[in-house]
């Protein structure tokens, strides 16, 4: 479960140009489920995404991460409750390392490098054994069949197959929350139905989906189990679909 | 004025250190005034931002302060050719005024280099920034000794000139020289043998107590949860265990083993009883011996008093668990180091052709 | 401990990757990189190989020579203050030595033309070093023809050749017999060109010094010691002039170097931006950029240091002869032994290596420390 209590982040503070976001959001994700974040650009939706991806601090507020395997030290103390808001930056990190997994709009492969590096990458500085992660990649490869795209560069393949990709990469440290921002933003009918299929299947292995979107194949969509349309950074409407 | 290579890549050196110095102490003084790390401002996520910097450039500062520390000994045995009377790096440096106070702030520099290293590493395994504040006052104590070791530095190669009649480690370290380098030699060396061989012993011994107190508490604390039932259940396993006396032990260790080296040590490499130079163990026709010796006896003495310097720290916040950790490790590195010491001086002590009465 | 050593692994295998994918960039770089340590290292070989040189020259020079001072300049020595200074205690022998100079006007060269009591060496006979021996395209029995004071040729038959091996002592020399050498020059009888003392203790060498200064104030003793340390800082003062003026090239280095970690192509940004948004820690970008700076330089430290190593040693050092030597107008071409210490690459690798990664600590940090929500925002 993810807990946000009014939590705020304004960039250029103290400036003219000051721009808030995200505007006192007050909010609880839960477990298991596929959560859409529904909004027209702007909204705040992707800023509030990379809040609880750990990937940014909040300006104000607090978010709190319940009955979720976290990073190492926490795991040591055997916290239940991990307030994530005030931690340093690797701690950030590490937590964001071991929790989430990422799917982003442009699918941001690394152009040079094979599809398999690609998919290992975010498991380079973890110092676990290449040996271990590289199975888990090709396994992951296999499972979205694209294992005979493993020694390809990226450059080459099409819109689908960078998607499985983009995947593939989010899965590879096991992370119980997968956030997807705009994933079917690239995509056709076709594929963004393609890619709902696969984050049901997520769900059904017991993983968090998290998707902002403003997809009506995404936020209609039968799989998705609650719903929050967002404006100018602030929630107008939480619903549940179950 | 001297142009030689060495003495220019030094002096180089000496400024960029001092420079690196004075940026991440600029910055440091910024972090110690505007830290808040429960506040998500840009100004803050600056500041954390800038703590990676600054660590980047301490590690770089150790790296060059140790291998600057050696390059300046070798350079001065070098240059001794250039002055008459100099045999080696004792009578180069004895040149003038600034040569022997250039080589002990570059001792004590990477010294607490080395301290500040470990502060940090420390402080980066906690996750509520236990040392920030201790880290960033250390730091900018330091940097002012950067500034005046580079000072020192550049006054000792731009006071040296070429004719001038230096004494050497000859008279410089004998017995009938006044100084301090004349009181070091003329320390008794059966007294000073038995004092070195008793302090060792002390670290030694109170290493291993603190050590096994160590394992001890870590055992205790797997097998807990919280930090808070850490503290009230087994306040009496976080009591000091030893940790102070042997960082103090480490520490007076260090001195005493400098002091042995020119007072009775380097007599068996030399297999002359009078000649007390530090600095001619390093050269070739003692096989480089000099260097193991100079980098166990700092080494140790880096890691032993980095023990000591977290001992307050132990009970603070998230590094309940982090800290008994790291000691044991220091703890460890010291051992090895002085035990190392101990044998090789032993072993020359045995198998040495002099042999003091 | 293994943990860390897998996470270093895996991430200098990625390092060697990317920087063998901007292939055109990092080359640029290493060759300019390349050029500040050969230039360096070709310094640094050549004073030391020089130094080395003057060593073993003086090594076989007598520990003090007396010279005869007249109106300032140096004049010959007459043979009674041999007799002399031999008086003096702690003085085992002194030899007058004969010895000066010769323009050969057929290549603008000149010689060193010492006569020797040795046997070996008749009337009528030389033995040449090799240089003079290649200037002139002698060999062993062949005719050396020189021109005496009056323009009158002396023909000298080659009894051997100097091998290599200290070869900047002998390189210019031609030791002939005293017979010839008073011919050649007009020299005259009685007469040395200075005196070479050896003295039993070498403590009591300034001792004797001073002895032989107070018998006759017009001499001037020279001490062998003073002579190499002479040596030493000429060869290090030529060393560290030429080094700042190549300061001006390792200070565009460095703002180059600078530029080039700073200059982060779109190309790269992103790519760091990726790799912070899929769970790269700044250190983890930090350390990326450290083994990127390292393989670069040690690549090329070691290249540069292995070609200054040809360029002094094989091929004799063409591009620094001239300025560095400069004690005549055509030196014959010689070998410089090969010496090659860890303290010369420790001073090399300061003067090169440090100054790099220094200047590249900020850039590395900035682009360590990109937004990881940065890729969310393309």
């Amino acid at each position: 479960m993810i807990e946000l209590s009014g939590i705020t982040k304004s960039f250029n503070s103290g400036k003219p140009n000051q721009f808030t976001a995200v505007d006192n959001v007050t909010l609880t994700v839960h477990p298991h489920q596929i959560t859409i974040f529904k909004g027209p650009s702007g909204s705040g939706k992707t800023s509030l995404l990379t809040m609880i991806g750990c990937m940014a601090r909040p300006t104000s507020g607090r978010i709190f991460l319940r009955g979720v395997a976290a990073a190492r030290p926490f795991q040591q103390e055997g916290l239940e409750v991990v307030e994530i808001t005030s931690l340093p930056e690797r701690f950030l990190n590490e937590i964001r390392r071991s929790t989430f997994g990422f799917i982003f709009q442009q699918f941001n492969l690394v152009k040079g490098i094979t599809v398999l590096e690609n998919v290992m990458l975010p498991a380079y500085p973890t110092g676990e054994a290449r040996a271990l992660f590289r199975a888990r990649a090709l396994s992951l490869l296999e499972q979205f069949s694209i294992s005979r795209l493993a020694g390809q560069r990226v450059e080459l393949l099409s819109g689908g197959e960078l998607q499985r990709v983009a995947i593939a990469r989010s899965l590879i440290n096991n992370p119980s929350i997968v956030i997807a921002d705009e994933p079917t933003a690239h995509l056709d009918s076709k594929l963004s139905q393609e890619f709902m299929a696969i984050a049901g299947r997520l769900k059904g292995e017991g993983k968090s989906v998290l998707i902002a979107s403003h997809d009506p194949i995404v936020y209609d969509s039968p799989l998705i189990d609650s719903l929050v349309e967002m404006r100018d950074g602030a929630i107008v409407d939480i619903r549940s679909c179950r | 004025m001297i142009l030689h290579p060495a003495a220019l890549a030094l002096m180089l050196i000496a400024l960029l250190v001092s420079g690196m110095g004075i940026y991440a102490g600029y910055y440091g003084m910024r972090i110690l005034r505007y830290w808040n790390p429960a506040c998500g401002s840009e100004q803050q996520l600056e500041l954390e931002r800038r703590t990676y910097l600054i660590s980047t450039i301490m590690s770089y500062i150790l790296s060059f302060e140790l291998i600057s520390l050696f390059l300046f000994i070798y350079t001065a045995d070098d240059l001794h050719t250039l002055f008459t009377g100099a045999m080696c790096a004792a009578g180069t440096l004895a040149v003038n005024s600034f040569g022997y106070p250039t080589l002990l702030i570059k001792i004590i520099n990477f010294l607490l280099a080395g301290i500040w290293l470990i502060l940090n590493y420390t402080d980066n395994r906690g996750y509520d920034y236990p040392l920030i504040r201790v880290k960033y006052i250390l730091l900018t104590l330091i940097v002012p000794l950067l500034v005046l070791e580079s000072g020192l530095l550049c006054a000792y190669f731009a006071e040296l000139k070429p004719d001038i009649i230096t004494s050497c480690c000859g008279s410089l370290f004998s017995h009938e020289s006044g100084g301090f380098s004349g009181d070091l030699a003329s320390l008794p060396y059966r007294q000073t043998r038995i004092v070195f061989f008793i302090c060792m012993a002390i670290t030694v011994c109170s290493g291993l107590v603190f050590y096994v107190a160590l394992t001890n508490r870590i055992r205790a604390l797997t097998g807990l949860f919280s930090a808070q039932k850490v503290q009230q259940k087994f306040s009496d396993i976080l009591k000091c265990g030893g940790g102070y006396l042997f960082s103090i032990a480490a520490a007076v260790t260090f001195l005493v083993a400098c002091a042995s080296v020119v007072s009775f040590i380097c007599l068996y490499f030399y297999e002359l009883p009078t000649h007390h130079c530090p600095f001619c163990i390093l050269q070739k026709e003692y096989h480089y011996v000099g260097y193991l010796l100079y980098a166990t006896i700092f080494g140790g003495a880096v890691a032993g008093i980095g023990a000591g310097v977290l001992q307050p720290f132990r009970k603070t916040g998230s590094l309940v668990r982090i800290i008994p950790d790291i000691q044991r490790r220091l703890v460890l590195i010291t051992l090895v180091c002085y035990l190392l010491f101990t044998l090789i001086t032993v072993w020359k002590m045995i198998f040495s052709a002099l042999k003091l009465a | 401990m293994n943990q860390a050593l897998e996470r270093h692994l895996n991430i200098l295998d990625f390092t060697l990757a990317s920087l063998l994918r901007r292939r055109a960039k990092n080359l640029s770089l290493l060759a300019i990189y390349l050029l500040v340590v050969f230039m360096l290292a070709s310094l640094a070989f050549f004073v030391t190989a020089l130094k080395k040189e003057a060593t073993i020259i003086l090594s076989g020079a007598p520990d003090m020579i007396v010279q005869r001072l007249m109106a300032g300049r140096q004049d010959l020595v007459p043979a009674d203050y041999a007799v002399e200074i031999a008086k003096i205690r702690g003085v085992t022998a002194v030899r007058p030595r004969l010895w000066g100079y010769y323009y050969d006007a057929l290549n603008g060269a000149n010689y060193t033309i010492m006569a020797s009591e040795d046997p070996a060496v008749v009337p009528g006979s030389a033995t040449i070093g090799a240089g003079v021996a290649k200037a002139r395209n002698l060999a062993v029995g062949d005719l050396l023809p020189l021109i005496s004071y009056d323009k009158s040729p002396v023909m000298l038959e080659i009894n051997s050749i100097y091998p290599h091996g200290a070869d900047l002592a002998a390189a210019d020399l031609i030791v002939i017999s005293p017979d010839d050498f008073h011919q050649l020059f007009n020299f005259p009888g009685g007469q040395a060109t200075d005196l070479a003392v050896t003295v039993r203790n070498p403590k009591e060498m300034s001792t004797v010094a001073a002895k032989i200064a107070g018998t006759f104030p017009d001499s001037r003793p020279i001490l062998k010691s003073e002579i190499q340390r002479t040596y030493q800082s000429i060869f290090d003062w030529r060393g560290g002039m030429t080094l700042i003026l190549l300061t001006s090239a390792l200070i565009s280095f460095i703002i180059f170097a600078w530029d080039k970690a700073t200059g982060l192509s779109a190309d790269e940004r992103k790519e760091i931006g990726i790799l912070k948004s899929i769970g790269w820690e700044t250190s983890d970008v930090l350390l990326l950029k450290f083994w990127e700076g390292l393989v670069i330089s040690l690549t090329a430290f070691l290249l540069g240091v292995v070609l200054a190593y040809g360029h002094v040693f094989l091929l004799s050092a063409p591009l620094f002869a001239q300025a560095l030597k400069g004690w005549s107008v055509i030196y014959p071409r010689f070998q410089l032994v090969p010496v090659v210490d860890a303290y010369q690459l420790s001073v090399l690798f300061f003067l090169t290596v440090v100054p790099y990664t220094t200047a590249t600590i900020i850039p590395c940090w900035r682009a360590a420390t990109i937004d990881p929500d940065a890729a969310m925002r393309y």
